[in-house]
């Protein structure tokens, strides 16, 4: 039992010494190979992806948003200029298809932020349907206020 | 292992930038799009015309609420764009130059808002 004790610390001395100093990252270790498309295997997979891509579509919503008030500085004509190209079928291929990803991204955002918060009220948590359920509550309410202020005009 | 002292104090604003941008377009921009995009153009219902609008945004506090809601979602989606070229395509190889062009383009859109919304009248 001594012996083996001896044998062990010596082989950890001598590989203390013998070590190199610390790498990041060893090439010799064994990777499994990851395929670029391994979000396509599993719905799971899809899913996550889709919504990280809604983020490319709420940068879409922002550069339009921004074109529209450029062209709104630059007097009537150019702002019908604005008006005509989003009645084009295409603008609205491309608006229905970002509507649909930005949606998904509120939806998803509201249950995660179920997950997220951990409120608790008189010693238990809530129940995470409620938060998300209070969060689709709040985006109704502001929806009609939004909504209310464009379609007044 | 020692981190960046840079990376320790940029990396929990990204994040809060991140989350903020990520509410304020999960509440404000699907009814947006929705009208904007698709109500309006399709004709369902009538939008404000140009002097209703120009009137509406010369406002302080809808030139405000549109540069909230054109400056964080920039942040949110240069966060996520960033992360999904990381895990999605595995290019970690280019991760500085991403991440530099992400929240460079997010930087620049929020002073193209900060410009455009200031300067208008």
């Amino acid at each position: 039992m001594d012996q083996i004790c001896v044998v062990a610390l010596g082989w950890k001395m001598k590989s203390a010494t013998t070590a190199p100093a610390y790498t990041l990252n060893h090439p010799r270790w064994y990777r499994k190979r990851v395929s670029t498309y391994w979000w396509l295997q599993r719905w799971e997979y899809l899913r996550f992806v889709l919504r990280e891509l809604s983020s490319v579509f709420v940068a879409y919503f922002v550069l339009l948003t921004l074109f529209q008030i450029y062209l709104l500085s630059h007097g009537p004509q150019a702002y019908a200029k604005f008006q005509g190209l989003l009645k084009n079928p295409l603008m609205i291929a491309v608006n229905a298809v970002s509507f649909f990803f930005v949606v998904f991204h509120a939806l998803s955002w509201f249950n995660l932020s179920a997950r997220a918060m951990a409120v608790r009220v008189g010693g238990k948590r809530v129940p995470g349907v409620l938060i998300s359920g209070s969060n689709i509550v709040a985006w109704l309410v502001f929806s009609v206020v939004v909504a209310w202020f464009l379609l007044r005009g | 292992m020692e981190a960046k002292p840079s990376q320790l104090r940029l990396e929990p604003l990204l994040w809060i930038l991140f989350s903020a941008g990520g509410v304020v377009a999960a509440f404000l921009i699907p009814v947006q799009l929705f009208l904007q995009g698709l109500v309006f153009p399709l004709g369902w219902a009538k939008g404000p015309d140009y002097a209703t609008t120009a009137a509406f945004v010369a406002h302080p506090l809808v030139r405000l609420y549109l540069f909230v809601l054109c400056s964080i979602p920039l942040f949110h989606a240069a966060h996520r764009i960033r992360y999904t070229l990381y895990d999605g395509l595995q290019i970690k190889h280019l991760n500085e130059v991403i991440a530099v062009c992400c929240y460079g383009g997010a930087v620049f859109g929020t002073l193209v808002a900060g410009y455009l919304l200031w300067s208008f009248h």
